[in-house]
Formats: C-alpha cells, structure tokens, sequence
C-alpha cells in the first residue's frame, strides 16, 4: 500500500488518534491500515453509533471515521449525539452510500466531511488534511514529530 | 426488470471491483432467473427500500471468496475465517451503495439496509415483478455472481402508470 507523509498533530507532533465505526470488520481493517500509511493511530473501533459514543468518550479521538448504514444507530444520528456533547470533534462520513440528501445531512448535523466507499487513500489523505486544518502537520514539511 | 435499474449496479461492481483487485473486470454471462435462488458459495444480500425495492444477492465460490479475502487482507486467509464473509458483506455494500447513489442522481429515492450473510441454500422464488437478474462479473480472481431482483414500489407503479397514461 501507497505511503504518504505522516501526518501529526501540530500541539505536540504525535501520531493523529482515529476512532473507526463500520459495522463490518473488513471496512475497519481496512480503514485501519489506510490510517497507519498517514502516520495515524487507531485509538478504538466501534461496530454501530451507540458503541461510537462511548467509545468518543473514552478515547477522545483527533478523528472520527463513521459508517452511515449501521444497525441500532446509524452514523448520522451518532455524529449529531457526539458533536451535540463534543462541539470540536472531527467526524468524516465514510458511506458506499455517497448521494446528496445523505451528505447534506450528515453536514448538517455536525459532521466536517464525507468520503464515499470504496475509499481512495490519497482522497481520504487530503481530506484528513483538511479537517484537522491547523490543528495537524505534514511531518516531512513541518518537521512536527519528525 | 428494467435495464435503467441494472447498469448502475454493473457500473458500480466494475469501480468497486476494479479498483479493489487492481486488476479490470468483464462482464461475463447474463441471465434471468425465475427459479429459487441457489447459492454459489459464500452470498451477501442487501435489500433495499423505498422507491425501488428489492434485494441484491452478492455470491463468490468458496475458492474465488478466499482469493478476494486474501487480496484485500494482504495475506492469506484461511476459509473458515469470518473475514471472508466479512469481504463479501463489504463488497455487496458498497456495490450497492454507489449503484444507490447513480439512481438517487436519476431520482429514486432508497433506503439501503445492512448487508446480511445469506445463509440458506435456496432463496426465495422470483416473482413475475421481481424475476431476478444474474450478472457474473469475471475478474482475476474468479467469478463473482451478483443477482439482482428489484421492481418499481407499488405507489411509483401508480404514479408511472399514470404518467403514461394507462
């Protein structure tokens, strides 16, 4: 798998904290060794939106990486419930499921993006980027954690 | 079934396909089917509800799921492991996700369920409004069987039917 820059976080230059919400094992894994190419971290992983909070709470995660089509909660009202308690979380949707209503929703209820399914590691690479805005830096470029 | 309803769901697995095998894919045979549903091997199925309703049944031989498995896993993965269903699950869902997301384009509206393991030998039969479509996707690492059986909501039937004034 491709390499890319290792992206930290700009206050203390240590690996960005992901927590991954799929229901499937395989989408997780998945996102996991993606993450790891970025220089990431896997804080946690949750399986559907009720265990995403909990998991938000006790891992306190750089990045949320959230699945829409979940069983018992789904990822857009699981988005809205933490960024409802955690105004300054950083939730990306990631969803096979990639049409309009669905990304203005998530939108609209807190999430900061949306990559659709299959995903493209140099897409989610850039979108991290800009998600974590200043908050986050390119080692090789900022010398951050190099 | 109506072809509008089955490109999206070829164009889809070729993207998702293609793009996870690193390698192009073909389509191979199309065929309807009317009878009990028989699965191949290891099958997902996705139903979807709303303005079109339906399943789609996403079936790998044993052999060729294990091959899929192993190349998303980097490594290799034993039959018996639940990764290999795991693989297939993801792959029906995100198939069907972004077929979902050309026909939303097109103005349907759906809701997409979580992919679930079909387990039974035999599915159920197709009716005359829901007579399924076998498409065989080849690629690398073998055949993968996507039947797809979807019709028309009762009330968008009404409101076609209407339009056309029948």
């Amino acid at each position: 798998m491709e390499q890319f820059a290792s992206l930290k976080r700009s206050k203390d230059g240590q690996p960005v904290r992901y927590l991954v919400v799929d229901d499937s094992v395989f989408a997780r894994k998945n996102l996991a060794r993606i993450v790891e190419t970025f220089g990431g971290q896997v804080a946690g992983e949750a399986g559907d939106g009720m265990t995403a909070i909990t998991e938000y709470d006790r891992t306190n995660p750089d990045i949320v990486l959230m699945d829409i089509t979940m069983p018992q909660m789904e990822g857009i009202e699981a988005a809205e419930k933490i960024v409802a308690q955690h105004p300054e979380a950083r939730i990306v949707m990631v969803s096979s499921v990639g049409y309009q209503e669905n990304i203005v929703a998530a939108l609209q209820r807190g999430a900061r993006h949306f990559v659709q399914k299959p995903v493209k590691p140099e897409v989610l690479y850039e979108v991290i980027k800009y998600v974590l805005g200043e908050d986050g830096a390119v080692a090789n470029a900022a010398g951050a954690g190099a | 079934m109506k072809m509008e309803l089955i490109q999206p769901f070829i164009n889809a697995a070729d993207a998702v396909l293609a793009q996870g095998l690193q390698s192009p894919m073909s389509i191979g045979n199309l065929s309807m089917e009317q009878e009990a549903y028989r699965r191949k091997g290891v099958a997902a199925l996705v139903a979807i509800t709303g303005d079109i309703e339906g399943r789609i049944v996403f079936d790998l031989d044993p052999q060729t799921a294990v091959r899929v498995a192993s190349h998303f896993a980097g490594g290799e993965v034993p039959e018996s492991d639940d990764l290999v269903r795991e693989t297939v699950c993801e792959l029906a869902n995100q198939v069907t996700g972004n077929a979902v997301t050309a026909l939303n384009d097109q103005g349907f509206h759906f809701r997409v369920h979580p992919p679930v393991l079909h387990t039974s030998e035999l599915g159920p039969t197709s009716s005359e409004d829901t007579e399924a479509l076998v498409i065989c996707c080849e690629t690398d690492r073998g055949s993968v069987f996507m039947n797809i059986a979807l019709r028309y909501s009762v009330e968008l039937s009404g409101e076609r039917a209407a339009a056309a004034g029948e």
